[in-house]
């Protein structure tokens, strides 16, 4: 496990989505790269993403989606953060996270109108997001 | 022959059990009065003197209590998200015997500080956040119960990153500081919460309840009696080194006023497709029902069950359940002839009481349609493959059918999802022994549990698995 960089991070596969595997890397990853990170694993709700942030004072919920739903799934969930009181949380979605081959640029720009501070296509690695979460969250 | 007293402070009665330790058999019980009001030990003598009739006199070598007089242990609970850490600090208070008074969730308000003030709980905990998370909650209302005029026992047993602040803010409460309920997200840990309850019902509560100069009688440990009763269930299942338990088991205790439930085991899926979601549960789960009992919270039963229900399992019409609940109500004394029809009504309302105690005590499923299939989401604990349920307090202790209210304990095809027990052997508490048992247990839990075993009345076995004829 890295240096923990005190950065807290609540991560889980949103809606119907039983994969189980990606998550798990993510976990370790991200704890090795010094995040502090708590997994929710699989079929994870809105609310339960909320619940735990606000339990753990998280600073960024990343939210992973593999099987085309999460368009769906994903909708409304700043606006929720924004209920709860966690207006300045960080938003991250990734995956396959809409159906079929789509311009991931189309993509993108829906997810980030729906209130998501980045939105990464399939194939992107652990260290990419890594990466980006070190920029957004200020670690240094 | 080394015979000890064992005492059960009830809130309308007090109940004495003298057990022979070297015999481990139940010399004898008896029941009077509490006297809360005046002094409790006028209660307890009588009771003792009208067992010593029966068993001639006894020198006890300890005496030993759990009380649940005067209110019990009244405690209010806060947390920060209600499934979370509020919901960890309501299940260490019950575990614990208490009688929750008020749940609250994020900051207080003004008017739940009112309601603080106006009537101050016996002990309040205090939670929030996980170990390194929300310190802002659990700081921002030890200071707002900082600022009120009264002051009561208080645990603090949240955000171990926020205990200093909130231990400077709270200096003058008599204050404990415990590990955190909820340490990790969904992780419960609220064994040490429950041990400071208890010492503190000891130390603090007992006192303000007349018990004191009682006290001096006992040799010690008193404690809540719920806290009693789980504590002999947890005997019961678990077994000691020298003594085999009987396994995951289930029990109701249908009062007058409230309806307890019981189960201890781990509750986890017993098939492979389903996920477990929500909080950790206790090992040893205590729920409280206070809208079910069936003297005083007669109305909630008929809400539950509804009417038709009531009237199809005792076999009266609508019209007569009514009027003989009506009759209860303003303390109407029986007519002629209505000896059997309350009796009736009285094994169809025990019966709904454990139907809908054990369905909000038990988990639950949920079925999910994914891409990858059906796949399940459970809640709660998985009772399914429970294989014991004891039944005790004095609706079921007295019930002229106790085998048909326990089926009202299992699974239901009527309600498939909720997570009870398809298939159990029933025992009954005849002789009210399971508070007393709780008690000897602190001290002796081999010869606890052998009475334990001794003692219940075995009814034999209930219920099939879904499928069988």
């Amino acid at each position: 496990m890295g240096q923990s960089n005190g950065k807290k991070l609540v991560i889980g596969v949103i809606g119907a989505d039983v994969h189980a595997v990606g998550i798990r890397i993510l976990e370790y990853a991200f704890r090795d790269a010094g995040f502090d990170v708590t997994n929710l694993g699989v079929m994870v709700s809105q609310e339960e993403f909320i619940g735990a942030a606000v339990e753990t004072g998280a600073d960024a919920i990343v939210v992973s989606s593999l099987y085309g739903h999460g368009e769906l799934d994903c909708r409304g969930l700043r606006e929720k953060c924004d209920e709860a009181g966690l207006s300045d949380i960080l938003l991250y979605v990734g995956g396959n996270i809409v159906v079929g081959k789509q311009d991931f640029n189309d993509v993108e720009k829906r997810f980030l109108d729906m209130g998501f501070d980045r939105a990464f296509p399939p194939g992107t690695t652990p260290e990419e997001a890594i990466d980006w979460l070190t920029r957004d969250l200020g670690v240094h | 022959m080394r015979p000890v007293l064992l005492i059960d402070f009830g809130s309308t009665y007090t109940k004495v059990t003298a057990v022979d330790l070297d015999g481990e058999l139940i010399l004898g019980t008896a029941t009077s009065l509490t006297t809360a009001s005046t002094d409790i030990g006028i209660g307890l003598e009588a009771a003792v003197a009208r067992l010593e009739e029966k068993t001639g006199r006894l020198d006890y070598v300890s005496r030993r209590a759990c009380s649940s007089a005067a209110g019990g242990l009244g405690m209010m609970v806060s947390g920060l998200v209600p499934e979370l850490t509020a919901q960890a600090a309501k299940e260490a208070a019950l575990g614990a015997g208490a009688r929750i008074r008020r749940i609250f969730s994020y900051e207080l308000s003004r008017r739940d500080l009112a309601e603080i003030e106006a009537e101050p709980p016996d002990i309040f905990l205090l939670t929030g956040g996980t170990d390194g998370g929300n310190r802002d909650c659990i700081i921002g209302n030890a200071g707002k119960l900082a600022g009120l005029t009264c002051r009561f026992p208080l645990i603090l047993a949240g955000n171990r990153s926020a205990v200093d602040e909130c231990e400077n803010l709270l200096a003058d409460f008599p204050l404990t500081v415990c590990p955190n309920v909820m340490p990790r997200l969904g992780q419960l840990n609220i064994e040490p919460v429950q041990k400071e309850i208890r010492s503190l019902f000891l130390s603090h509560i007992v006192g303000a309840r007349g018990l004191t100069r009682t006290q001096e009688l006992l040799s010690g440990i008193l404690m809540p009696t719920p806290s009693a009763i789980l504590s002999a269930m947890n005997l019961l299942s678990r077994g000691t080194s020298g003594e085999e338990g009987l396994g995951d088991l289930l029990a109701v205790d249908v009062g007058g006023a409230t309806t307890d439930v019981y189960s201890i085991g781990s509750g986890q899926p017993d098939e492979a497709n389903i996920i477990v979601k929500g909080l950790e549960e206790p090992l040893a789960k205590r729920t409280v029902e206070g809208d079910i009992g069936v003297r005083h919270s007669i109305p909630g039963i008929v809400e539950e069950a509804g009417l038709e229900r009531l009237a199809c399992d005792s076999g009266l019409e609508a019209g007569q359940i009514e009027d003989l609940i009506h009759g209860l109500s303003v303390g109407r004394p029986l007519q002629e002839g209505q000896e059997d029809l309350l009796c009736r009504l009285d094994h169809a309302l025990a019966a709904a009481a454990v139907e809908a105690a054990t369905r909000r005590h038990a988990g639950k499923l949920e079925e999910v349609y994914t891409p990858m299939g059906l796949t399940w989401m459970q809640t709660g604990k998985n009772l399914r493959l429970f294989r014991q349920l004891i039944l005790t307090g004095g609706a079921l202790v007295h019930a002229s059918h106790p085998l048909d209210i326990a089926r009202r304990a299992l699974y239901d095809d009527s309600f498939p999802r909720s997570l009870r027990p398809y298939q159990v052997e029933v025992f009954l508490d005849k002789g009210y022994i399971l508070s007393a048992m709780g008690v000897l247990a602190e001290s002796e839990p081999d010869k606890a549990l052998r009475i334990i075993k001794k003692e219940l009345t075995g009814l034999g076995p209930c219920g099939r698995r879904p499928g069988q004829e």
